[in-house]
């Protein structure tokens, strides 16, 4: 121990990086690694009449996720998701090629105008599309006036609206990783591709999408995951009758009180988590494509 | 470019579906600054132009109040995780220590678990601990969330960085303070504020976190267009947005160009 303070290694570099790894080290286990534990703990209580959480061990809070109006939000969650996933694939995909095909300064302001909006606030973004989808609004005006239905079509408050507003409110997060890796691809492959005979559609399907694979994969875990948990879409496009697994979470805190189910719920939620990205390292998937925003 | 009509086709068709793509994300922008101009108060129609809701806007306090407490909030949070975020990618790239890869993880603990379970594990232990909800409860949460996007791009800057200049710099003389203050912040800048600028707009734009960590004397902007969905938001709130917005365009347009013309020199 003597020794360890003597060595000229403790000056140099022990001082120096306490310093500067103490802070956050103390941040983050005290704001994220126990906050966590808790919650993992909390999920095995139960509460009292008063909403206090008693500290027995109870799988009850396991149980009830098998109630059937649960099981029915988790299904509904999971369509919005996988959904919400499939559209903003099918809309960054090609939007993230023309990005990559295009001019440098093109490209640049394609990227600031595909940023912009959701660097300002989402809510007020969002709550503008009843103006644009509700019974009066300029969408159903302008169908009638097309010609294409007789009288206003119901859009605002159905499952369409939720996914709707989940691609509006994720769609970026799609289209960066995607545009990275369609960026990146060598154009030789795809013309020795051509070259050698195949078409547009063979190319694509054996050379493109084989290779810009991990940038869809980096995608689909941002959109998808924040999508099962996007509380404030649902209730402004779904007006409560369109329920994700992140109202029933928010309920339990926020309104019935039950924090053990609620706990119980989000640890489900890291579960899925977990598994996606593991699932993303497993196959060669790199973190840091994840946090690129 | 052999086959000058197809180059057409696929031009036409991209520019196409760039401009639906563009529609589908400014349309909404159009309708909130539309709408911050309409006489309705219950904004379901556009009846008639007026800025009276402009002058409504600065009367309304909560309204302000709400704005106010917005900014406060991500200047705070943004200074802690600037600071924090900052030294830990600094000592990241220079060290090699025991407990590295757990910080790394836990690093990307809040970029990948929905902002909601981070919401309530912090709502959790703030009742735990009987720190209070309010703004400081909510600057914590903030600075939180905030700490990781830093570290990530200030690492981003570090990682082209010759650190032969720091050790130029100890051959003469200059001591470990000096070396950090003179020279290893000054090139890692544009790191810390781009990462300083993200902080800054996720915790003004953040709903999810706020909802849970925050009581009724720190609301915040998002918090307050949540609160006025149900009795329908009134011009003023559109307002208001539309100044946001306005600004948040320009400062973001100018500091993009700043960084495409220093980048694009930086070429030549």
């Amino acid at each position: 121990m003597v020794s360890f303070f003597k060595n000229p290694n403790f000056r140099k570099k022990t001082v120096p990086l306490f310093a500067m790894i103490s802070p956050v080290t103390a941040w983050l286990f005290l704001l994220i690694a126990v906050p966590l534990i808790y919650i993992l703990i909390i999920s095995f209580c139960s509460t009292n009449e008063s909403h206090n959480i008693v500290f027995d061990f109870t799988l009850r809070n396991y149980a009830r996720l098998f109630d059937s109006t649960i099981l029915g939000i988790y299904t509904n969650s999971l369509i919005v998701a996988v959904l919400t996933t499939v559209v903003c694939v099918l809309i960054a995909y090609p939007f993230g090629y023309i990005m990559a095909s295009t001019t440098p300064f093109r490209k640049a302001l394609m990227m600031i105008f595909l940023m912009l909006p959701f660097w300002t606030n989402s809510l007020i973004r969002l709550y503008s599309w009843r103006v644009l989808l509700g019974r009066n609004g300029y969408v159903n005006d302008f169908l009638i006036y097309i010609g294409l239905i007789d009288a206003p079509i119901e859009m605002m408050f159905t499952r369409g609206a939720v996914i709707l507003g989940m691609v509006y409110t994720l769609l970026p997060f799609m289209v960066l990783p995607i545009h990275t890796v369609i960026d990146k691809l060598d154009n030789s492959l795809i013309e020795a591709s051509k070259d050698l005979g195949a078409g547009f559609w063979k190319t694509f399907r054996y050379i493109t999408l084989p290779l810009t694979a991990p940038g869809i994969f980096a995608g689909s875990i941002m959109v998808f995951i924040p999508s099962l948990g996007f509380f404030f879409v649902s209730d402004l496009m779904g007006g409560g009758n369109n329920q994700i697994i992140g109202n029933v979470i928010s309920r339990q805190f926020k309104e019935a009180y039950n924090w053990p189910f609620g706990a119980a719920l989000s640890i489900m939620l890291i579960a899925i988590t977990l598994i996606c990205v593991k699932l993303y390292t497993k196959s060669g998937g790199k973190l840091d494509e994840l946090g690129t925003v | 470019m052999k086959n000058k009509k197809k180059f057409n086709l696929e031009t036409l068709s991209a520019r196409f579906f760039s401009a639906f793509v563009y529609v589908f994300l400014y349309a909404p922008i159009l309708i909130v600054i539309l709408f911050s101009f309409n006489t309705s108060r219950r904004n379901i129609t556009f009846e008639g132009f007026t800025v009276s809701w402009y002058g409504e806007m600065v009367r309304n306090s909560g309204l302000l109040e709400s704005f106010v407490n917005t900014l406060v909030v991500a200047s705070c949070s943004t200074a802690i995780a600037v600071v924090i975020g900052t030294l830990t990618a600094i000592a990241m790239f220079r060290y090699k220590f025991k407990g590295k890869g757990v910080i790394d993880s836990l690093l990307y603990i809040p970029v990948v678990i929905p902002e909601i379970v981070l919401g309530i594990s912090l709502l959790a232990s703030f009742a735990i601990a009987s720190v209070p909800l309010g703004r400081i409860s909510l600057v914590i949460a903030h600075a939180t969330f905030s700490i990781p996007f830093v570290v990530f791009t200030v690492r981003a800057r570090l990682s082209g960085y010759d650190r032969s200049i720091e050790e130029a710099a100890m051959d003469l003389g200059a001591n470990r303070i000096q070396v950090l203050t003179g020279i290893t912040i000054p090139i890692i800048f544009p790191g810390i504020v781009s990462g300083a600028v993200l902080a800054f707009t996720l915790s003004i734009d953040d709903f999810i976190i706020s909802f849970f960590t925050t009581g009724a004397s720190s609301i915040t902007f998002p918090l307050k267009v949540m609160e006025s969905v149900r009795s329908g938001i009134r011009p003023d709130v559109y307002a208001l947005s539309s100044i946001i917005m306005l600004a948040t365009f320009i400062i973001v347009i100018i500091s993009q160009s700043a960084a495409y013309r220093s980048k694009k020199s930086g070429k030549d």
